[in-house]
């Protein structure tokens, strides 16, 4: 947790900052380490390993509002970065919807703040963390002879965070964090390298996975061997679950606040309204126990709490703070969203696979971007030709192109194998007819 | 007053004034040590500092170490619903310890600067090396003196919010003045100012004084109850001189040009087609099909599609491409790289051949050749790695009008957003904000977000024809490595590639 001489130095900075001209301030002190080590083939390749802080202020001065950060916390020195943050301040045009959140709405329960802190992570010793490094690289390294570099990579990092604001709110949270990850690069055809990787990641060391996910890495890189464009055309297409959230991110940015206070949003007059198949029911659930992304308060302080995000295909909730709320003349939700649940169908990647005729499986996107505005989109994807149910051949260099709202009106099922280890919990999915260039 | 108090005094704006004279002059031997001498009294290390933390980081036994301290100051003005209404800025201060034994680094930052932290990162970062014989710091100090690419004429320390809130406001202005379709305009200035000092196992004592600029113009329109958006920046090694009405006017008509464009734009039918590049941001076509699969460090791992063809012809003989730290101003060029080599301008492709990989320092000493100063880090958070500067292609002997006269069906790509590739199997993309349709040899019906898809080395051999309008484009083009991210640049002439996949329906 934060330590005391730091809380202590975020409350007189939120006194010095009330005494000095700001109406309402909030200040939050995050503190951390990070450790890496990276293994490649035969030897440790590198090893970091840092403590960081940082402390952000963000000011309310007569109507107008800055934000301000720094990582020199000498008090001294802090006083006099605020006293420049407030004239500096001063220099901007006022806005009536700045404001802290109305108190009722701040988090007030006694739930504990280190729940996805793990003890462990202070008892591991440098030689265990690079021998899971060093592990990872020896599942398969040398196993097969088109075998160029295997990289095994361990990290883990603890996070500790305080929040204070004027209007009487505190909260605090510590995290931990250990992932586990390789990539595989192979001789290919002429001069490719194929490449694949893969990882693990969790909050607690016990749930990390520690072992296969060199042999996961190799595995989606042997897959790759020979891939090739295929004739461009309409296809379902399959997108295996470590990769919808490059389909989804778009929906979630388009349910912001800013985009819609901006009118830059394709979702801008679809509360209510049926944005996806009924077969999409996704839910922002804040208190899943032991999970990435679980938090009890916004960077706001608002408390968080279940919400329906899309029910049925009907869009349910745009993640709005305190300052959109008042831009928009409406009620304020939660700032962002926290964990994002699908509800599950009742299949598996290769259910889904399994009964298509012709499709598209991908597996990979590669560069592309969305409209914020009309919602177009297009993306670069590598994945498999689907032939009677079976994945059939590898290809690559191909595009998806579309609208997202068309996109996921075609979602035809979702799967039943949710990502755990990350807060986007996101499942294969499914969809009917999309377009696909290649030759 | 007390050294470290010096620096305690200072706000976002104020800190280091004193500075300011001394180092935006640094053009004689003279010059550069004063500077130094200024610098290592604003980060409070004396230089016995240096050379006790130098000898605790080689003791493990190590080929090479490095200390890199650095002192930023960002701050940001931004303008929504037609006010500039939102400031913020951020300090960021401490010192990155390298320790490299062949091609293997360790490495860790302290953010206090005391000689107890100092040696304690080192000590964390020293723990790569094992026993080694390695080599011993080198006993003589040198202070060389680099050429300065951006000088400044005003530095931002000098200039308050209130000077810099009229150009923000002008961009909203301008734009709500230029079409009657405006709905939104979301304007931004930006202004970052690095103090950096670095010293190393081999002696070399430098300093650097980096500042950048930008400014934004993100526009949005409605007609008839559309909506479109666009995007156009512009981003120098500059001081406060950068903000002129001229930029302004640039940053706007861009915008709302480009915007305008939109309305009348398709989605193209995709597949395989020739397509024209545009002289100016096209060079993100270089930037991800060829230049990050020349960096060494994928190259000397032999993961790179380009890994066994240094020497050989990868293009057309009339193609020379280009990467250079070296432009006066350029959002991508640097006085010396972030390991203290002195930037450069490298030949990477020569008449067709590859001739030179971008090399950092472990990836100069695996090949035995000198760093081609490429080595460049985020921050001292950081290790430094090789990455691009200002990658372009010179010009050839065509014209564009030529180039588009010989494509019967194809597309015309002149606006990008963001591009990426796998090093290994070299396919690359970029997405293609707008464009024009090539029918029958002319540019007819306007497209608009779609991504292209190529292979890197195909993509390279099937560039037929290039033309003799280079631009370099200056905008804010941020380059994305391993969780780091740094400021480039690209340029192109108009080029015709003659197959590469378009999306489209």
């Amino acid at each position: 947790m934060i330590s005391k001489e730091y809380k202590n130095l975020a409350h007189q900075l939120l006194s010095f900052a009330k005494k000095n001209g700001c109406s309402a301030a909030r200040i939050s002190v995050v503190t951390g380490t990070e450790r890496s080590f990276e293994y490649r083939n035969t030897q440790l390749e590198t090893l970091q390993q840092s403590a960081q802080n940082q402390l952000t202020l963000a000011l309310f001065v007569d109507g107008r509002y800055g934000t301000f950060s720094t990582n020199r916390m000498e008090i001294n020195e802090l006083k006099k970065f605020i006293t420049n943050a407030i004239d500096s301040t001063r220099c901007l045009a006022e806005d009536a919807h700045r404001s802290l959140p109305e108190p009722e709405r701040y988090y007030k329960g006694n739930d504990a703040p280190d729940s996805g802190y793990d003890k462990q992570i202070e008892l591991l010793q440098p030689d265990d963390r690079l021998q899971m490094a060093r592990a990872t690289v020896e599942e398969v390294y040398q196993t097969d002879k088109r075998i160029i570099s295997v990289t095994g990579s361990y990290g883990d990092s603890e996070e500790h965070s305080y929040l204070i604001d004027s209007n009487g709110f505190e909260g605090e949270k510590a995290q931990t964090t250990f992932t586990l990850s390789a990539e595989v690069s192979l001789k290919g055809n002429g001069n490719a390298r194929p490449e694949s990787w893969w990882y693990d990641a969790s909050l607690f060391w016990e749930q990390l996975q520690k072992e296969g996910v060199g042999k996961k890495a190799l595995e989606r890189a042997l897959s790759k061997l020979g891939q090739e464009k295929i004739k461009s055309g309409t296809y379902p297409m399959v997108v295996d679950r470590m990769n919808v959230g490059r389909l989804l991110s778009p929906m979630i940015t388009a349910m912001s606040g800013n985009a819609l206070a901006q009118k830059d949003s394709f979702l801008l007059d679809k509360m209510g309204q049926k944005i996806a198949c009924h077969c999409l029911t996704l839910t922002d659930e804040p208190h899943l126990p032991m999970t990435q992304g679980s938090r009890l308060f916004d960077s706001e302080g608002v408390a968080t709490r279940t919400r329906a995000v899309i029910e049925k295909g009907v869009l349910k909730t745009f993640f709005i703070d305190t300052y959109n709320a008042s831009r928009l003349k409406t009620e304020p939700t939660i700032g962002s969203a926290s964990v994002l649940t699908f509800r599950p169908g009742d299949k598996d990647l290769q259910g889904l696979i399994a009964q298509l005729k012709k499709g598209i499986l991908v597996t990979g996107f590669n560069g592309g971007n969305s409209n914020s505005a009309t919602g177009d989109f297009s993306f670069g994807v590598e994945g498999f030709l689907i032939e009677n149910g079976q994945p059939v051949k590898p290809i690559s260099e191909m595009n998806v192109t579309g609208n997202m709202l068309t996109l996921w009106a075609s979602l035809v099922e979702t799967g039943n194998d949710a990502r755990t280890g990350s807060s986007w919990r996101t499942p294969s999915l499914l969809f009917d007819s999309v377009n696909f260039s290649g030759l | 007053m007390e050294r470290r108090n010096f620096i305690g005094m200072g706000g976002m704006a104020l800190m280091g004034s004193a500075l300011i004279p001394d180092l935006l002059m640094i053009t004689s031997c003279a010059d550069a040590k004063n500077a130094i001498a200024l610098m290592m009294n604003h980060f409070g290390v004396s230089e016995s500092d240096l050379k006790k933390v130098m000898a605790a980081a080689l003791e493990n036994g190590a080929d090479y170490a490095d200390l890199y301290f650095e002192h930023t100051f960002n701050n940001y003005l931004s303008l929504q619903d037609g006010a500039v209404n939102r400031v913020s800025s951020n300090i960021d201060y401490g010192v990155g310890v390298r320790v490299v034994v062949g091609d293997r680094t360790g490495y860790a930052y302290a953010e206090n600067i005391t000689p107890e932290e100092m040696l304690k990162a080192t000590r964390t970062a020293s723990r790569i090396a094992s026993g080694n014989t390695g080599t011993t710091a080198a006993v003589n100090v040198s202070e060389p003196v680099f050429t300065d690419y951006y000088p400044v004429v005003r530095s931002w320390e000098e200039v308050t919010v209130k000077d810099k809130t009229p150009y923000v406001q002008k961009i909203n202005d301008r734009c709500f003045a230029m079409d009657r379709r405006v709905a939104k305009v979301i304007a931004s200035q930006s202004d970052t100012t690095s103090y950096l000092l670095f010293y190393n196992s081999e002696g070399i004592l430098c300093c650097d004084y980096r500042p950048m600029a930008s400014l934004s113009a993100y526009c949005i329109m409605n007609d008839k109850g559309r909506t479109e958006n666009f995007h156009s920046a512009r981003a120098f090694r500059k001081g406060a001189e950068f903000l002129t009405d001229d930029v302004v006017e640039t940053v706007c008509r861009e915008a709302i040009d480009g915007a305008s464009r939109m309305f009348t734009a398709v989605k193209p039918k995709g597949g395989e087609m020739p397509v024209v590049m545009a002289a100016g941001g096209s060079g993100i076509l270089l930037h991800e099909a060829i230049g990050h699969a020349f960096e060494a460090d994928f190259n000397r791992k032999n993961i790179s599609i380009f890994s066994d063809l240094l020497g050989k012809k990868v293009c057309n003989e009339h193609i020379n491409v280009i990467d250079d730290g070296t432009i006066a101003g350029n959002r991508g060029s640097i006085n010396f790289d972030d390991e203290g080599t002195p930037s450069r301008k490298t030949c990477i492709v020569t008449e067709g051949i590859l001739t030179s990989y971008l090399h950092d320092r472990i990836s100069a000493r695996h090949y035995g050749i000198p760093s081609t100063g490429n080595g460049r880090r985020e921050s001292f958070r950081y290790a430094p790695m090789p990455r691009m500067r200002c990658t372009y292609m010179e010009n050839g002997n065509a014209s564009e009008e030529e180039i588009i006269a010989g494509v019967k069906n194809g597309v015309y790509a002149d606006k990008f957003t963001n591009g990426q590739v796998q090093i290994g199997a070299g396919d690359f993309t970029f997405f293609v904000k707008s464009g024009y349709l090539i029918e029958n040899g002319k540019l007819t019906q306007p497209i608009k977000d779609i991504n292209i898809i190529g292979n890197g080395p195909k993509a390279l051999a099937d560039i037929t024809m290039v033309a003799d309008n280079l631009l370099l484009d200056n905008s804010t083009w941020t380059c994305g490595k391993n969780g780091q991210s740094i400021p480039v640049t690209q340029g192109l002439p108009s080029v015709l590639v003659k197959k590469l996949t378009v999306g489209g329906i």
